[in-house]
């Protein structure tokens, strides 16, 4: 290293979008879902004792050949077309030579010219509901490389006296997204790197071509910022944050990073080119490596591999198997439930879209299905401290408590009962008011008894109701519930009051 | 001869790492230059409108079943290992990052 | 042993009839299996044609086959019919339970976890696997002098290199240390050793049989091929070892062509033959390989073929084309030496301990002269800026070769050329000389460019030393060159038994047992 990164404090983030506007880039890697590798049968699988998962062509020994898993192919187009790309007719794999040890053959199978997929865009949502349109440079297949872990006292490479090597990861297939520079941004710059990020998992867990989960590094995102003076049009020098893991971590890096170039830069210095670590724990960035001129990674079209031609068919068909993107369907379904803004926004956030939508589809009305999954189901969740939709709740489960409630036969109350004894295993909720007996008493003798007592305990209430202040019912149906251990029906109560009265519902 | 320098020689030995002495960095340089020289005819008739033929015999589109194969214990994928400690690889600490 | 005809008779044998006798039960697989051995044992010290001798393991196999034999039924029947024909393979195939080198000191020590395809289809069929055979290392070189365990000597002179890379197999095919071998060619590698040895070899249709297991030199031509002493016999190892196979993505999907049957038919009569201009005449020709090329014409001609001439202008930048996607697919494909995985690790004697260092130390010790010097070449004709000026360029290059061959094939059924400008060079005398050893390939590397097969045919002797005749078909027509070949070796002489009576006996009595 013969430059050094000229230190200044970092701008504020207002300060920095007076002076400058930012220009993002992203490298987003996704992980495929598929069963066998890349280019090898070996197992894509996550969590197994080191180097298990490996044949001889992961191990790179010597005399072994790749061959392309279909799968990723098919998967690789369906991402193309999500992301609004062309599908090259015609595509090769390239060799991305350098030496690393996690790289087993010292080279990466790649795409280097001729990526399956280019020139697409994203609409990605933002907070407010407003779009911003990403554009996409492409999507290319690739594989992915082995795992080092550094043995010492610090556990990070530096100052490490030895690393070693699991090469299980070796192999599992990769798309790697990566967009053109994204200008126009502004001050929501942090935002749109959040919500872009968030729309690319969206997307393939939707196209059930990953596993998307971001915290075991199914989706990794590389961010690149540079600053341009207000007013100008040439792009600075760029940094690129690696494999940020967090839709979250996305958006405080990018805000750091805007704000960091902001200072270097407006206190005279140069930015480097090179690449940098997020810092999870003070949410700030560290130096990593800069490019250099050994950055030559003298790629050609791999020879032990044959091109990919992609017919207009081969497109169709796989077009016809694409759901519907998330973004369009968001707005279907918030439009169809008539949630308001705000309203949606929080079912998403609480990623209870799904479950809210399978209990509408089961009859339960869209108000009724918040009102379960948003409250009393997220109440529950909140408890035992896991994700609403991990509580175990069936949508079937909301309908047949709220068939029951509509029935009568349970109130509000109870059917938040039946739903704790539900989770605890007691069968369906039909099942557990009859077991427990706790279908509400409607029985007009059992429950004129239970009224005449009330009366007859709060005479200054039967006073106020018979002076026309019907509101005060209210405080004789808490001493009926009570006879009838909450299994009375507040309107029934309500009914006989007033005939007893001899007033007019 | 072919503009091929010693210094162009170290950058290509430390791409390929491999170390090379003073000696042998300088009867490579030579070596490399006279090669050079005699590949190097090719640019005459490689004219811009002939196609580059990367495979010789043309196939596309040869793909595997996405199906699990054989794989090797921890013990077969180490067993030529020139080093290793708790079933993995173990190399020399590594200065440069990727 | 006590029904064997005499050992060194029955090592002379062609593969086609010692398995004819094995079939009839003649022989026994581990008499003939331990002949061979005996003659490794006797002429190995002088040749140097094996790097690893499998003795063990080869008279297992021997047994197996002869105890199928003797139970007869339908085991027996649906034996291969080379079964019990032992074999010898190139060191750059990996084998399980063998050590596999390539030749390099960088892969010492290592054993193959799994085996090449071709050795799968080997085993499968039931022949005795004698032992891995020496080469260039990593296949990087016509002469076998670049061999880490020293150099093969050809079994005509003993002073003179037996090709390379695959002089090994040439040179014990040629010994009757084994009457089958495999090779690879890349530019030459079956062929120009076939040419220095007297043997046949093919460098089968780029795809024809699978790379699977074969070290790879140069990806897009190295082609695993047979080492016999007659057509015939290269003819049935071909179908043995050929065919598609899943596990390489540039196998060719078509079932291996009736070749046998090809090399057991002679009639050229009719039959156009193209002589190509570029590779017939000029500086470098030795007078005794034109004289034999020569005289093999008018004998083709005289049984009937028409011999006509064909022009192939872009051959005169093949070479270069060739000594550019070699060592650049080459650099590539040996990066995964580095002493992390597997093979030698070597610690720089001084300075920090840091992977860079090691791998750098460990390739510099690892790799000899002439694979350092391609990993080089190879790195700088793809290196930023250079890309399409070199590979991009020979790429080309490798598309008016195609387009020649195309057209030559408009005018004729098969090709031929000398296989070498010279007979075998004495030992040492280009290793200093890069270009001047790389000049051998010229008429070899056309076809590996091509993608098209190639058989060297011995077309006699030239001061007691063989030369070799080359027929080339195109793609996927490997047929039409057994067929060629073997019509040649017919017209002089039958089975190249003239020149096999010629060869010095290299053992001494004590072979005899
Ligand atoms: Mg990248
Ligand atoms: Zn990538």
């Amino acid at each position: 290293m013969t430059e050094t990164q000229t230190e200044a404090q970092p701008l504020s983030f207002e300060e920095a979008l007076e002076k400058y506007d930012p220009v993002l880039g992203f490298e987003v890697h996704v992980e495929l879902n598929t069963k066998s590798k890349m280019f090898s049968s070996a197992p894509n699988a996550f969590g197994d004792e080191p180097n298990t998962n490996v044949n001889e062509v992961d191990l790179g020994l010597p005399g072994t050949l790749p061959v392309v898993n279909g799968k990723a192919v098919e998967s690789a187009i369906k991402l193309g077309l999500a992301l609004n790309c062309s599908i090259a007719e015609y595509c090769r794999f390239a060799r991305k030579q350098y030496f690393y040890p996690d790289l087993p053959k010292n080279w990466q199978t790649s795409q280097y010219d001729e990526p399956i997929a280019y020139d697409g865009y994203l609409d990605v949502e933002l907070d407010d509901g407003e779009t911003f349109r990403v554009e996409i440079e492409r999507a290319h297949m690739e594989e992915d490389a082995g795992k080092l872990t550094h043995a010492g006292t610090s556990g990070r490479i530096q100052g490490a006296d030895y690393s070693l090597v699991d090469y299980n990861r070796t192999g599992v297939p990769l798309i790697e997204i990566v967009t053109k520079p994204i200008t126009g941004a502004g001050e929501r710059a942090p935002e749109i790197a959040r919500a872009y990020v968030t729309a690319i998992r969206d997307i393939v867990k939707g196209l059930d071509i990953s596993d998307a989960r971001m915290e075991r590094g199914n989706v990794r995102c590389d961010a690149n910022v540079s600053l341009m003076p207000k007013g100008t049009t040439d792009f600075g020098t760029r940094s690129e944050t690696k494999n940020v893991n967090s839709t979250r971590a996305v958006e405080q890096a990018v805000h750091f990073e805007i704000r960091r170039h902001a200072g270097i830069l407006s206190t005279g210095g140069s930015i480097i080119q090179e690449t940098r670590h997020w810092l999870e724990t003070s949410r700030t960035t560290s130096s990593g490596r800069p490019k250099s001129d050994a950055d030559d990674y003298r790629y050609f079209p791999e020879p032990d591999l044959v091109p990919i031609t992609v017919t207009q068919e081969w497109i169709e068909r796989l077009r016809a198997e694409l759901p519907e993107p998330p973004a369009v369907r968001r707005r279907r379904l918030r439009e169809a439930w008539g949630y308001s803004d705000a309203e949606f926004r929080d079912v998403v956030a609480a990623g209870l879209m799904d479950q809210i939508e399978e209990t509408v589809e089961q009859g339960a009305s869209p108000a009724v299905a918040r009102k379960w999954w948003m409250g009393e189901i997220s109440r529950l969740a909140n408890a035992r401290d896991i994700e609403p939709a991990a509580l175990g709740v069936e949508p079937e489960t909301i309908v047949a408590l709220n068939v029951l409630i509509d029935e009568g036969k349970i109130n509000d109350k109870i059917a938040r009962q039946v739903l704790e004894h539900h989770l605890e295993g007691e069968g369906s909720p039909a099942e557990i008011v009859q077991a427990r007996g706790l279908e509400v008493v409607s029985d007009d003798g059992a429950l004129t008894a239970a009224v005449e007592k009330a009366m007859a305990e709060n005479p200054d209430v039967v006073e106020k109701v018979a002076g026309g202040k019907l509101k005060a019912i209210g405080a004789l149906i808490g001493p009926v519930m009570k006879e009838t251990r909450g299994q009375a029906d507040a309107g029934k109560v309500r009914e006989i009051v007033l005939a007893k009265l001899g007033i007019e519902g | 001869m072919a503009d091929i320098s010693r210094a162009d020689v170290e950058h290509l030995a430390k791409l390929a790492h491999i170390s090379m002495s003073e000696a042998e960095l300088e009867k490579m340089t030579g070596e490399l230059g006279v090669i050079v020289d005699s590949v190097k005819t090719v640019q005459e008739a490689a004219g811009e409108d002939i196609p580059a033929t990367s495979h010789p015999v043309a196939l596309t589109n040869v793909f595997r079943e996405d199906v699990i194969g054989h794989t090797y214990t921890a013990e077969e994928s180490l067993a030529n290992a020139p080093d290793a400690e708790d079933g993995r690889f173990k190399v020399p600490a590594i200065l440069d990052e990727e | 042993m006590t029904t064997t005809p005499h050992s060194t008779d029955l090592i002379r044998l062609t593969a086609a009839e010692m398995a004819a006798k094995l079939r009839a039960g003649e022989i026994t697989s581990v008499d003939l299996t331990q002949a061979h051995l005996d003659r490794i044992e006797a002429v190995e010290p002088t040749l140097n044609a094996f790097l690893h001798v499998s003795a063990e393991e080869a008279l297992t196999t021997a047994a197996e086959v002869d105890k199928i034999r003797v139970a007869g039924g339908a085991e027996a029947e649906k034996l291969h019919p080379l079964a019990g024909v032992p074999i010898a393979i190139k060191d750059l195939i990996v084998t399980k339970g063998q050590p596999t080198t390539a030749a390099s000191k960088i892969l010492e020590g290592w054993m193959s976890p799994y085996d090449a395809t071709v050795v799968e289809k080997i085993r499968e069929a039931k022949l005795p696997i004698l032992g891995k055979t020496n080469l260039d290392e990593f296949a990087m070189g016509s002469s076998t002098e670049h061999s880490a365990f020293g150099p093969t000597r050809n079994p005509w002179d003993i002073e003179r290199i037996p090709g390379g890379s695959g002089g090994g197999s040439a040179a014990a095919v040629a010994a009757f240390e084994a009457p089958l071998a495999l090779g690879t060619d890349t530019g030459g590698s079956i062929r120009e050793p076939g040419a220095f040895t007297g043997t046949v070899g093919t460098k089968p249709t780029y795809g024809g049989v699978s790379r699977y297991g074969a070290i790879a030199m140069a990806s897009s031509l190295d082609q695993i091929g047979p080492v016999t002493r007659t057509v015939e016999d290269a003819a049935l190892l071909h179908e043995l070892i050929g065919g598609h196979d899943p596990k390489d993505s540039t196998s060719l999907p078509e079932p291996v062509p009736a070749l046998v049957d090809a090399a057991r038919t002679h009639d050229v009569a009719g039959k156009k033959i193209g002589v190509i201009k570029q590779l017939a005449t000029g500086e470098g020709y030795q007078q005794g390989v034109l004289d034999a090329f020569n005289s093999s014409l008018d004998a083709l001609r005289e049984a009937g073929a028409e011999i006509v001439e064909v022009d192939c202008p872009s051959f005169d930048y093949a070479l270069g084309a060739y000594y550019l996607i070699m060592p650049s697919e080459a650099s590539s494909n040996l990066a995964r030496y580095d002493g992390v995985r597997y093979g030698t690790r070597v610690l720089p004697e001084e300075g920090p301990l840091t992977i860079e260092r090691v791998m750098g130390a460990t390739r510099a010790a690892g790799f000899g002269e002439e694979v350092k010097r391609r990993i080089i070449l190879g790195t700088y004709a793809l290196s930023a800026g250079y890309y399409d000026a070199y590979y991009g360029s020979a790429q080309k290059i490798r598309t008016l070769i195609q387009r020649d061959f195309d057209a030559a094939f408009e005018q004729a059924d098969v090709l031929i050329s000398p296989t070498a400008p010279t007979v075998a060079f004495k030992m040492g005398e280009k290793t200093d000389d890069p270009m001047a050893m790389y000049l051998n390939d010229i008429a070899t590397i056309p076809a590996n460019l091509a993608g098209i097969p190639g058989i060297n045919v011995p077309a006699g002797l030239s001061d007691g030393l063989p030369v070799g005749i080359q027929f080339l078909a195109p793609a996927k027509e490997d047929a039409r060159v057994y067929h060629a070949a073997a019509a040649l070796e017919e017209l002089l002489g039958g089975k190249g038994e003239v020149i096999w009576q010629q060869i010095p006996d290299l053992a001494s009595s004590s072979v005899d047992v």
